[in-house]
């Protein structure tokens, strides 16, 4: 029997301080690329992208000592990741009035998820039903896979404010779970959710928009 | 796109587009889930933008996986090495 404290962290941890290159390669091998994707939902090109990752890992070395282990250990190289490419992102664009706009627009919890004029008003026959329903979208699988889609999908993420991206790349994008990303980002799980959802649902009118040009 | 069944209080289309996540994560209460799935069931409309929410996350999963380049992995085995070595010494 394992005590409840021998967690499968502690064991890559141990390896990791002792110095043990194969345990460092795996976890290389392993987190780099989703590193990578989050990192690239910041930075302009794959290069500094591929710099953010580098300078985590390395962070990591000199940092493995000091690890207490409050966070998992992924979540903990994620949280390094994060802050790597948010600087390095900022530092690239020196956009700082604009992002500093995009904070408070990413926390406004009235910002609607469709826009309002796709509804009946209040004169309306029956006010707050649709005036304009989404139509639905033809043969899906293929569609929602092809290349044209994911840059749709891609561009579209990255235009979301900085949080927003972070969410709904960690959970949609790469499957983490809504703890991890609470962890990760420091935020309450209705607060990681109001991410999660205006990122999705800008996503989604992001898409609608994509089909319906290429319907045209 | 028909009106809903008269459930009090009833849930509205513009109301609807707001909860979606809360329910695809399931953390809605059930007396809000059985409201919200009472709406979907009678209309086309709302049906539709939650199955276009699921289609989403689901192209969204489908994004493949960005790899470090093998220069990149080389380096970092160096800096792994020189990591190591600074260790090693007292």
């Amino acid at each position: 029997m394992e005590s409840a404290s021998a967690k499968p962290d502690d064991r890559l941890l141990e390896r990791l301080r002792s110095g043990d290159e194969q345990a460092f390669t795996q976890l290389v091998e392993e987190w780099s690329p989703m590193l990578m994707r989050l990192a690239l939902a910041h930075v302009p090109s794959r290069a500094v992208a591929e710099e953010a990752v580098q300078d985590t890992w390395v962070a990591v070395l000199h940092g493995i000592d000091r690890f207490e282990g409050r966070s998992s250990l992924r979540t903990w190289v994620i949280s390094i990741l994060l802050n790597k490419s948010r600087t390095q992102g900022e530092r690239e664009r020196r956009i700082l009035p604009f992002s500093l706009l995009r904070r408070r627009e990413e926390e406004g919890r009235d910002e609607p998820s469709v826009p309002p004029d796709r509804f009946q008003g209040r004169r309306g026959e029956a006010p707050g039903q649709w005036a304009r329903p989404p139509l639905e979208w033809a043969s899906p699988e293929e569609t929602l896979a092809s290349d044209a889609t994911r840059s749709a999908l891609l561009e579209a993420i990255a235009a979301l404010p900085p949080r927003q991206r972070d969410v709904i790349t960690m959970r949609d994008v790469l499957g983490l779970s809504s703890e991890e990303v609470r962890n990760a980002l420091e935020v309450s799980e209705t607060n990681q959710r109001v991410l999660l959802h205006r990122a999705r649902s800008k996503v989604r009118a992001a898409l609608e928009e994509h089909f319906e040009s290429e319907a045209a | 796109m028909s009106t809903p069944t008269a459930r009090a209080p009833e849930i509205s289309c513009k109301q609807l587009v707001e909860l979606v996540t809360e329910y695809l994560e399931g953390t809605m209460p059930a007396g809000e889930r059985a409201r919200f799935e009472g709406h979907l069931e009678a209309c086309d409309g709302c049906s539709t933008y939650v199955e276009q929410m699921r289609e989403t996350i689901s192209a969204l999963g489908h994004i493949p996986p960005e790899s470090l380049s093998a220069g990149a992995e080389r380096s970092l085995l160096d800096a792994f090495r020189g990591w190591r070595s600074d260790q090693a010494r007292p």
